[in-house]
């Protein structure tokens, strides 16, 4: 019954879209959507998605957690930048998150979200996700779905080939977009091709519950803009490969003069080797300043460590350590298949796709089969490491992600399409449009050894007609495509947040039974938490006033607080005492030039607030929780500076007066 | 919509006002623990009393305080912020509620609120009264029976 009813709507779904159509082109280009598209997509109220999909939010600095096939939108996870919504970056605890060498940064510009991994397969432990503006990458906990760690790269001018773990996430990665004089000086930047270079960076992490980040070691490299990278897997394991562009050193007008090569390079990175050379001390220690910055699930704080120093390796005097493999054209993404033995490199100038073979990387690395050197570090000859070529596929070759039938899926920026080849044949065996000019792709597991290869989700950088107009700013438009059968099938257009520039997918059956319900009250280590509404109470300290109140249906504990006097500065350390799934309290004052504290149950935030007049000023619940939630309120008085008063506060009939 | 609204307003003044006389018979009821409280809604009869939830028999044994004083505290954490002992506050005072409920009742009401202020006969009017859910704390069956243990202790007094 159910079925048919499906069935029905779908046919009368799709002669609707027949016949917009043919329709003098008032809607947007429907594409070839198939019968059954709706009927695949439905996930009936109240069912689960069979994958959870984090998409990087681009220039809003966060990652989006959709469902798919619903392409539903479950949650934004705060990263790199401040959200009102949630208090992240304004309340006291999660500010620290946010310093860098740089001081307070609010913003950040996400790329690629990366999830951890277990020999080779996303583990739903961590996602990791980087900040191309001020070099950064941040873990988040998927049992809290909260950014727990961000760390800053040092000696880096942008990260975008990042974060892309290797195989049991040893490490994740950060390579350098704009290569800048290193140690950071006053150069002119008409000497860029004598001065300026690029740092490879490895950041280890930790194989535990918190998988602490530290940047282990990095890699002096020549002053290209080093785009993207991926680790191998299976017999590759040991090996980052990073893509390379304006090999020719071009410091101006770069859209012209970085696009001269016929070749530029894939660098390939042996990290064993690199873990070898460290542990027998081959490396200069060099100056460099840097935050580590760690949120503690217990103390429900941040907390910032200042790094002063990193442990370089200079590629002429490590050999082994690093070659260059060339690759038309301006290669962007870098992929390895899920054996591990083929390095697609996406030229997006180049007709063709060129795909190296690691088993012929290694036989020319073993005959120094070498074309010639760039500052110490190896050039493979290109027909020595070539394993084939992917022949006029599209134009504007992006990015390569994988199922797990033997296919390679391929988009091209300029064609607007995904390509489907065999890996192997090289033969091209299936494409479809994508609306409109689409960047990453992304397939559940794509880049790992055991792809879903059951959904392909396309991230567009062009919107134009495919949703209701918005004004001139539209949302990123993300396309879902059946590759279960030979054809490929668009079967959902979903808007995004932000840029999604890169996304990643898992089961969720690896995540769902894990996820965090509510924080124990026995375990919160908050300094300034109180555990229950007898030792609630204010406090003064010189002009700073410290309330410590509670939370739970409905009211707050204390809920009037007399005594504050212009100049003060409030601190208002919130404990929610519900101990249950999805009763977060919000906490509000008037004229508070930050947000809200959003406080999960369990959980202690807390919101600084600076009264800038004399008055009575409200407080209230922000989330409502009840059906008392509108009663969920309460006063500070705030006295004029000169007042003698004492601090004095209360509950119902409970009055407590203060010092 | 006003009309609605002023339909709502009259409804929950209806509330408030039944309120007081409710209150008078749900306490004479529960004074005597062998009367039982004859629901309108439960067609399979009369209420056994013990409550709906994972709590099917408690025995209770001579009174131990140290379990009470454990009790004291978990009530303190958990507890103590909707209920005072002898009054009236988010919730209903409890002085007496070992007299008033069964302690299966009583377990029953800490441990799985949801349900019994949808299907149990006392739980469904109290939450008629005070209009605040009980919030489940997640208390286990261990955690529960301290408390239990803590109320009578307050009520030997």
């Amino acid at each position: 019954m159910k079925t048919k009813l499906f069935i029905l709507l779908a046919i009368a779904l799709s002669v609707v879209l027949a016949g917009c159509e043919s329709d003098g082109g008032k809607k947007g280009n429907a594409g070839m959507v198939g019968s059954n598209a709706a009927e695949k997509v439905y996930v009936a109220p109240g069912e689960h998605d069979e994958f959870y999909a984090f998409m990087s939010g681009g220039f809003s600095g966060q990652v989006s957690v959709y469902g798919l096939p619903s392409g539903r939108l479950f949650k934004i996870i705060p990263v790199f930048s401040v959200d009102g919504e949630k208090g992240y970056g304004f309340n006291e605890e999660t500010k620290p998150m946010l310093e860098t060498s740089h001081g307070f940064v609010p913003w950040d510009d996400a790329h690629h979200p990366e999830l951890s991994q277990t020999d080779g397969v996303p583990d739903g432990r961590f996602l990791f996700i980087n900040g191309n503006n001020t070099p950064r990458i941040a873990k988040i906990d998927l049992k809290t779905f909260e950014t727990t760690e961000i760390i800053e790269i040092p000696n880096s001018g942008g990260n975008h080939s990042s974060p892309f773990t290797t195989e049991n996430s040893e490490y994740v990665v950060a390579g350098t977009r704009f290569s800048i004089p290193i140690t950071e000086t006053d150069v002119s930047i008409k000497d860029y091709a004598e001065k300026f270079q690029g740092m490879l960076t490895f950041v280890s992490v930790a194989p535990d519950e918190i998988g602490d980040m530290e940047i282990d070691f990095q890699i002096l490299v020549p002053g290209f803009d080093y785009d993207l990278a991926h680790s191998g897997k299976g017999p590759s394991h040991g090996w980052t490969f990073f893509t390379t562009y304006n090999t020719e050193k071009a410091s101006t007008m770069k859209e012209v003069n970085a696009s001269q090569n016929d070749k530029d390079y894939i660098a390939a990175v042996n990290w064993k080797k690199a873990r070898e050379y460290i542990k027998a001390g081959k490396f200069r220690e060099m100056p460099a300043s840097y935050l580590n910055n760690e949120y503690d699930e217990h103390t429900h704080m941040a907390t910032t460590k200042r790094m002063k120093s990193t442990r370089v390796l200079i590629p002429s005097e490590c050999p082994g350590l690093i070659y260059y493999l060339p690759t038309p054209k301006s290669p962007h993404g870098v992929d390895v298949d899920p054996t591990g033995e083929y390095i697609v490199g996406n030229g997006k100038l180049s007709a063709d796709l060129t795909v190296h073979s690691y088993t012929k990387m290694m036989k020319a690395i073993e005959s120094k089969a070498f074309e010639k050197e760039i500052d110490g570090i190896p050039v493979l000859k290109y027909d020595q490491v070539v394993a084939g070529v992917v022949e006029k596929p599209g134009l504007g070759p992006l990015h390569t992600e994988f199922d797990d039938k033997g296919f390679a899926y391929t988009t091209f920026f300029i064609s607007s399409e995904v390509v489907k080849w065999k890996v192997g044949t090289w033969e091209v065996v299936d494409r479809i449009p994508c609306y409109y000019s689409v960047g990453h792709l992304m397939i559940p597991g794509g880049d790992s050894r055991k792809p879903w290869g059951k959904y392909l989700v396309a991230m567009n950088k062009i919107t134009k007609d495919r949703y209701l107009p918005t004004g001139p700013e539209l949302a990123h438009s993300a396309q879902l495509y059946d590759i279960s059968g030979d054809k490929m099938e668009l079967i959902l257009d979903f808007p995004t947040v932000g840029e999604p520039h890169y996304a990643q997918a898992i089961a969720a059956d690896v995540i769902k039974d894990k996820s965090l319900k509510y924080y124990k009250l026995e375990d919160n280590k908050h300094p300034h938490a109180v555990k229950n509404e007898k030792d609630t109470r204010v406090e003064r300290k010189g002009n700073e006033v410290h309330v410590y109140l509670t939370s739970i249906r409905s009211h707050f504990a204390p809920d009037w607080i007399e005594g504050v006097k212009l100049g003060d500065v409030v601190y208002f350390h919130l404990t929610n005492l519900e101990q249950d799934w999805d009763v977060p309290h919000g906490f509000a004052v008037k004229g508070a030039d930050n947000a809200e504290l959003l406080v999960m149950p369990g959980q202690t935030e807390t919101l600084k607030w600076k009264p800038d007049r004399v008055g009575v000023f409200p407080m209230y619940c922000t989330d409502f929780c009840s059906a008392l939630h509108q009663e969920m309120q309460g006063y500070v008085r705030v006295h004029p500076a000169n007042a003698n008063v004492k601090l004095s506060w209360g509950l119902g009939e409970d009055e407590t007066q203060g010092k | 919509m006003i009309k609605t609204m002023a339909l709502f307003a009259l409804a929950i003044f209806m509330l408030v006002a039944c309120g007081e006389a409710r209150d008078a018979q749900l306490e004479k009821n529960a004074s005597n623990e062998t009367e039982k409280v004859e629901p309108s809604s439960n067609e399979s009869g009369g209420d056994d009393g013990l409550g709906v939830g994972p709590i099917k028999s408690v025995t209770l044994g001579d009174l131990d305080e140290n379990m009470a004083k454990e009790g004291e505290e978990l009530f303190t954490k958990n507890c103590a912020a909707c209920h005072k002992i002898d009054k009236r506050f988010v919730g209903p005072a409890l002085a007496g509620v070992t007299e008033r409920r069964k302690p299966e009742w009583i377990m029953n009401m800490i441990m799985n609120p949801e349900q019994m202020v949808k299907e149990d006969p006392v739980a469904k009017e109290l939450l008629a009264e005070y209009l605040a859910p009980m919030a489940n704390q997640n208390i286990s069956e261990d955690q529960a029976r301290k408390i239990v243990e803590y109320f009578r202790l307050v009520d030997s007094k």
